[in-house]
């Protein structure tokens, strides 16, 4: 698809992006007031305005950006299990983040290279989920080659959230990408991270095992809708209402 | 300040103080400094009142925006909408950084930022006592920004000519974001405001319950005031705490007509002889007890932040544990971003 314009883009890979960084902008927004140290409620709060604001241009592109957040159901939803796995401890959300931001940051350097319609947003992207992913990347490092504690608790997340991995390099429909190369730099790059913090590279399933799909069919996992509940809760209450 | 670089050197004495007669002199330079509008700096000789004067502030400004993040954090996940989600966001991201600015100038004078959190979580070091209200409704988050935020920078932005040069040019910077933070505040009532009768009163009620807490911010009365007077002679306060809050009144009053909102205030009207707007009294029976500790959210908000700290206690030392093996290739905390 080499046409620009919100008439031609492709809803579905506007919905799967967009609900990705939305979904994890608001899990990262669940850590104000509680991260470790004050350097992270900035760091993280970063990342989770940086994933908002990409995401209000990519469900933009869509339709309407609240209409879409906050008045579907759970299974119209499309993004990656992934993003929607709770907070955790930090090594869990770092892992998260290490994870995600890697295959955030290839999937749109390739997109902002390319000429299709998600090429603009994915330009300017580019430069905010680098950042993210080395956030991810020094803090795996700290984390994993840090105390035995830090250690053992990176090396947990890490293998915890193995298994949503897979579903990151399922073909989205009206992305033009190379999945299979996808998969193979992805792997690439966060053995080497994970050899660098001292972490071994998770083993078992990266995906689970149900034929029916995952999230990018709208099959979520139990948190997510507890988590849309939360979200969606006061803007259902007032129909209609502006804010 | 004119003399700092005679009295660096002399400040080095075997336990930092210089014998009497040189604190004389020195005592004659800083009044002399603070009488001609002159900034302090971090490395000139300053009476330790004056050291521990700063500090106490600082500190309590400092817990004040971290603790303060605590009532609008509470609603991001609840934003009705993501350009309310993003502005909500993007003002506690703010006050974090508010909070590392400050407890760098306090570092200035010789007070690190784990010994500041330390008193906080003992209950040894105070914040704002606004924070121990608790953020209801959406509307609150509008009533924090307008009436909060709005008494903090008319309390701030005379601390941006405080005599102290760090904790000023800190003023100064956060002064502007408060602004923004006020305006936001304002807007999100006026939505509310014209909006449904459901959201009306949703934001009638948030300024009822937030007007009275937002006027005791400026402290107690000036004759009750324990620290005022020496802060005024310092330059470090520049008006009085019943000055602030009459001209916060004035600020406010026609504010909330254009808001088309109430203040709950029987007794608030013009005094043209005054030339001010005249209030009803003050419930100081309240300020005190929430200052000991009674308000409603004192223990949950204390009980947070030192959760946080204590399970962040691992991260903090692995990140140490790091640096220290690594010295030389990435030692900060990788939050630093331009």
């Amino acid at each position: 698809m080499t046409a620009t314009g919100p008439a031609t883009v492709p809803v579905t890979a506007a919905l799967a992006l967009g609900d990705d960084a939305l979904v994890l902008s608001h899990r990262l927004g669940e850590w104000a007031g509680h991260a470790p140290v004050l350097e992270e409620e900035v760091a993280l709060a970063n990342i989770a305005l940086d994933l908002l604001g990409q995401a209000r241009v990519l469900l933009s592109l869509a339709g309407d950006e609240d209409e879409l957040a906050y008045l579907r159901e759970e299974r119209a939803f499309r993004n990656l299990q992934l993003v929607e796995q709770p907070n955790g401890d930090f090594a869990h959300t770092i892992a998260r983040q290490l994870y995600f931001s890697t295959y955030q940051h290839l999937l749109y350097a390739d997109l902002a290279a390319g000429d299709g319609p998600f090429a603009p947003l994915a330009a300017k992207a580019v430069k905010e989920v680098a950042y993210h992913r080395d956030h991810a990347e020094q803090w795996t490092l700290r984390l994993g080659d840090g105390t035995e504690t830090s250690h053992e608790r990176m090396a947990r997340a890490c293998a915890a959230l193995w298994r949503y991995t897979g579903e990151m390099f399922q073909p989205v429909e009206g992305l033009a990408a190379d999945w299979a190369r996808l998969e193979e730099r992805w792997l690439e790059s966060v053995t080497d991270v994970l050899t660098r913090a001292t972490l071994a590279l998770p083993e078992g399933p990266r995906t689970g095992a149900w034929s029916a799909g995952a999230g990018r069919q709208g099959l979520h996992t139990e948190p997510f809708g507890r988590m849309l509940a939360e979200m969606q809760h006061l803007h259902r209450s007032h129909p209609g209402a502006t804010w | 300040m004119a003399t700092a670089a005679a009295q660096r050197t002399a400040r080095t004495g075997a336990d930092g103080a210089p014998d009497t007669a040189d604190t004389t002199a020195y005592q004659r330079a800083f009044d002399a400094a603070v009488a001609a509008d002159e900034r302090i700096e971090p490395r000139d000789w300053m009476p330790d009142a004056y050291r521990a004067t700063l500090v106490r502030q600082i500190a309590q400004h400092a817990h004040s925006e971290i603790i303060g993040m605590q009532p609008e954090a509470n609603w991001i996940t609840r934003a009705p909408s993501l350009r309310r989600k993003a502005i909500l966001m993007a003002k506690v991201q703010d006050e974090a950084g508010h909070g590392l600015y400050l407890y760098s100038a306090a570092e200035t004078l010789g007070t690190s930022r784990d010994e500041l959190l330390d008193k906080l979580h003992a209950g040894r070091q105070k914040y704002s006592s606004i924070f121990n209200y608790p953020t209801l409704t959406w509307a609150d988050v509008g009533a924090i920004g307008w009436l909060v935020d709005g008494a903090a920078i008319t309390n701030q932005v005379p601390l941006c000519r405080c005599s102290y040069g760090p904790y000023a040019r800190a003023m100064v910077r956060i002064c502007k974001e408060e602004s923004f933070h006020q305006r936001q505040g304002y807007e999100l009532l006026l939505a509310l405001s014209k909006g449904t009768p459901e959201q009306h009163a949703m934001a009638q009620d948030a300024v009822d319950r937030w007007w009275w807490p937002s006027l005791m911010m400026f402290g107690p009365p000036d004759d009750e005031s324990q620290h005022s007077a020496q802060s005024m002679e310092w330059k470090i306060k520049r008006h009085s705490n019943d000055e602030l809050r009459q001209r916060f009144v004035d600020i406010c009053v026609p504010q909330a007509e254009s808001l088309g909102l109430t203040l709950p205030d029987p007794e608030l009207r013009w005094n043209e002889e005054r030339g001010h707007y005249d209030f009803g009294p003050i419930d100081w029976t309240e300020f005190w007890e929430v200052l000991k500790g009674n308000g409603p959210c004192n223990e949950q908000r204390l009980t947070q932040r030192r959760r946080a700290h204590d399970e962040g206690a691992w991260v903090r030392e692995a990140a140490a544990a790091y640096a220290a093996k690594h010295t030389g290739d990435t030692g900060g905390t990788g939050a630093t971003r331009a």
